[in-house]
């Protein structure tokens, strides 16, 4: 059996991918809900359920992609150019870091209308430093960036950890490791009374719409894609590949620097080591269902997000510990992985 | 004669597409058989099922009287054939004796008789006229070293049967002859060989027979003598194809002048004080074996590395270096010498490909946002101008076949009015057809006045084409001689270094 190249892969098959591997992923889990003693559909129903069920759990799953069509982007965004950006997560915790650090000392000093723009802003550089750090070795040095943006990610929580023991420890948290709280001016309005979703899914959203019309109308847009595809090429056409990837770090750890500190000033208001159940990860899953491209990211997204609130849902009614929303998550990657090679080849014997 | 290989009534089809259709030669004992056809006519499908790589859907191979089981190379070599592949399969950093007898010990033994392979390879390369070093590293040798390691290799196997696929793209004239009289040894000593050529001249002058493949199907079968070039160029594409004739016309200005430029891009061979200098409306030629500093020229002058001593200067301006959109603003054209690499990103549209280079004009962008719509028109521009079939101004460019593909690299240059073109390699792995497209695309810039630099490992570009003629050896170039006064016979002492004054 071998693998031949389509001359052109049908629109409608692009489409199907995640559709089925998503499918694929969800029967392959079944087998191990019937192992924990479940029944399988109703299982799932459950699962759905407790994710769209009512309102509070709508919004709940909404609260929960947020982050994660942030981090997907993240990652849509730098693997499109080939930088592969793994430390999302660090880049994450570092966003969260500053905007806390900052929105609890400098509600005083600036006019609460630009608080909260200027305290996001925060957040996006600082993660955006934590990507071109890996960038430069890689651009200086040839270091490959997966290594390097992986074990960052140890290094920021471990900082942030430090951080929040020593000097922005919040004397007030009874002896919890957390920092400061940010200003209350400096918090994200609710979207949804009594519940926690929050402004930061409209920011999220407008993100996905800003980089989906950056990639598909600009010379930026254009040349990064060029620079990802083929390198060689594109700077014979005299793209500048280290001006791309620098570009292109800013958005992605930007990105994912966003959404530490949108979480932290819509959901917490200040920063923990728990703060993220592993955003800057579940995004890299995001963004290969979504075939990087930043709508799909939106609707991957939402059914990350779901599977992680309805397996709560699910747990607590059949006793089907809910870790398997992890699994169903990362079988999913393995399966689109599959499903995206079928799109491109197809089988021969 | 006795036939020892016969092919039988051999069909294979990929999808919609048959690559070979009822296809039934034979191989002679002793017999050198040229086979010949474009890209695409199903000579390397014949040969992978030759091999055993590929499964026929139907027809079978005889080899020595014996049928040989489908898709089984093993089955292939055990009955002595062998074969040489265009791109070489060996390891730069193990010794000549260690490719050739690499795979041929058995695994269960301690040790290797090396001394064993070693009597048997002297004895077959004093037969064959194989010269080689033993001992050295794969990596120091020259290419058609490389290529007698890779014969030596099939005959250590005991082949009786040789296939060889292009042989000699890479090699220069003289070691072309040189080939060929190495070939007609192992033929009279009783060696069976087919070769795979698209080189008219090579297969007239060193075949005992021919046969012309095209779409899939033999044509035609013809012994050298009784036939023509003409007559097998048109066999081979299957209508009459002539390249175009270049007329004599004065020259302009110089536009671009080089004086003693030293250049080093990574990993290519450096160039060493070279000098040259176009003028409008010729085409000066730089000939010489792959690898010998052709790719340092074309990046130096594509914008993509600098000088690092000497003085260039273009269009009567000193220019210190040049960028890839500096080049493209100050109007010249370039054509990469590899188009798959460098000339286009095949995921990419046509009209994407198109802009890229100039993306940034005014004409394509305004304010960072792209322009598609000029983008759109300027690649359906080029599609009609310069021929090119097969896509629309939306379709990935991978899928045009390699001659569309040239055509649309070349016309992209071309289509700007530049007044001087840099073109690398633009023949290379083109059929007949495309190279006259090319060339006459590439002399129609020229009657319009264009100044045109060509840098070709193939000398019928040069010869067809150019006015004036330098060589480029190991990063130098050698003086230039009118190609009134070249004949491949010279180009061929040219690229091997002889010139006076070197």
């Amino acid at each position: 059996m071998r693998l031949e190249r389509r001359s052109q892969t049908p629109v409608g098959m692009a489409l199907a991918a995640p559709v089925g591997a998503i499918a694929a992923a969800l029967a392959l889990a079944g087998i191990l809900i019937t192992i924990a003693g479940a029944p399988v559909l109703d299982a799932y129903q459950r699962m759905f359920m407790g994710a769209f069920g009512s309102r509070l759990q709508i919004t709940e799953t909404l609260t929960r992609s947020t982050p994660l069509i942030l981090t997907g982007l993240a990652a849509a965004v730098a693997f499109r150019s080939r930088l592969w950006n793994i430390g999302a997560e660090g880049q994450f915790y570092l966003g969260a870091l500053a905007t806390a650090g900052l929105g609890a000392k400098l509600g005083p000093f600036i006019p609460a209308m630009l608080l909260v723009p200027s305290l996001l802003l925060v957040g996006a550089a600082a993660g955006a430093v934590w990507l071109l750090v890996p960038l430069g070795l890689r651009l200086r040095f040839g270091v490959d960036e997966v290594v390097t943006t992986l074990l960052l990610n140890f290094i920021a929580l471990l900082f942030v950890s430090m951080m929040i023991e020593g000097p922005l420890r919040d004397p007030l948290a009874f002896g919890w490791p957390q920092s400061v709280p940010v200003d209350p001016a400096a918090t994200l309005s609710k979207l949804v009374a009594r519940s926690r979703l929050h402004t930061g899914l409209l920011i999220a959203l407008a993100a996905a719409i800003t980089i989906w019309l950056l990639q598909a109308r600009t010379v930026f847009g254009l040349e990064s894609r060029a620079a990802g595809l083929d390198p060689a090429t594109a700077s014979f056409a005299g793209v500048s590949l280290v001006n791309v990837l620098v570009r292109v770090a800013c958005l992605s750890g930007g990105l994912a620097g966003l959404a530490g500190a949108i979480e932290v000033l819509g959901i917490k208001g200040y920063v923990t080591t728990d703060l993220s159940p592993g955003y800057g990860y579940t995004g890299i899953v995001v963004a290969m269902l979504a075939g990087s491209h930043p709508l799909g990211v939106v609707l991957a997204a939402l059914f990350v997000a779901m599977i992680f609130v309805g397996a709560d849902g699910m747990s607590r009614a059949l006793g089907v510990p809910n870790a398997i929303a992890d699994v169903i998550v990362s079988m999913s990657l393995l399966t689109m992985l599959t499903a995206l090679l079928l799109t491109r080849y197809r089988l021969r014997r | 004669m006795t036939v020892v290989l016969r092919v039988e009534g051999i069909t294979k089809r990929f999808g919609g597409l048959v690559a070979n259709d009822d296809v039934t030669l034979d191989l002679h004992q002793g017999e050198l058989l040229a086979l010949l056809g474009e890209n695409g006519a199903g000579k390397t499908t014949l040969m992978n099922i030759l091999f055993g790589h590929v499964v026929p859907d139907t027809g079978r191979v005889v080899a020595f009287g014996q049928a040989l089981p489908p898709g089984k190379p093993r089955a292939a070599i055990a009955a002595g054939i062998g074969m040489v592949h265009q791109h070489f399969a060996l390891a730069a950093n193990l010794t000549v004796l260690e490719n050739i007898t690499a795979g041929t010990q058995s695994l269960t033994r301690w040790r290797a008789d090396a001394s064993r392979a070693r009597r048997k390879l002297t004895e077959l390369a004093q037969r064959f006229g194989l010269i080689v070093a033993l001992d050295a590293r794969v990596g120091d040798l020259s290419v058609g070293e490389r290529q007698r390691v890779e014969i030596l290799k099939a005959l250590y196997r005991d082949t009786r049967i040789l296939i060889l696929d292009e042989p000699t793209a890479v090699l220069t004239y003289q070691e072309s002859q040189q080939f060929y009289a190495i070939l007609r040894s192992m033929a009279t000593k009783g060696l069976s060989l087919i070769f795979i050529s698209h080189r008219l001249p090579e297969v007239m002058e060193s075949s005992d027979r021919v046969i012309v493949l095209r779409g899939g199907r033999v044509v035609a079968e013809r012994r050298p003598a009784e036939t023509s070039r003409d007559e097998l160029a048109e066999l081979m594409v299957g209508r009459r194809v002539a390249r175009p004739r270049r007329e004599s016309q004065p020259s302009g200005p110089v536009l671009l002048d080089a004086e003693e430029i030293d250049a080093a891009p990574k990993r290519h061979m450096k160039l060493t004080a070279v000098s040259f200098h176009v003028r409008a409306g010729e085409i000066l030629g730089i000939v010489g074996v792959s690898g010998n500093g052709q790719t340092a020229l074309a990046q130096l002058l594509s914008g993509q590395c600098a000088p690092l001593a000497g003085r260039l200067t273009l269009f009567g301006a000193h220019c210190p270096r040049l960028w890839p959109r500096s080049c493209v603003a100050s109007g010249i054209g370039r054509v990469p010498e590899d188009r798959n690499n460098g000339g286009a990103i095949g995921e990419m549209a046509l009209w994407e490909n198109a802009v890229l280079e100039r993306v940034r004009e005014r004409r394509f962008s305004i304010a960072g946002l792209v322009r598609k719509r000029p983008g759109l028109a300027f690649a359906a521009e080029i599609i009609s101008r310069f021929d090119v079939r097969g896509g629309t101004p939306t379709s990935e460019i991978r899928l045009l076949s390699g001659g569309n593909m040239q055509k649309f690299i070349v016309g992209r240059s071309l289509a700007t009015a530049p007044r001087l073109l840099v073109a690398a390699q633009p023949t290379r792995g083109l059929d007949e057809g495309a190279v006259a497209a090319i060339h006459e695309h590439i002399l129609a810039a020229r009657r319009a006045g264009i100044g045109i630099l060509l840098i070709s490992e193939d000398l019928d570009d040069i010869l067809q084409l150019a006015d004036r003629v330098q060589a480029i050896v190991a990063g130098r170039l050698s003086p230039d001689i009118p190609v009134t006064a070249a004949d491949p016979r010279r180009l061929g002492l040219m690229m091997a270094g002889v010139w006076d004054g070197a």
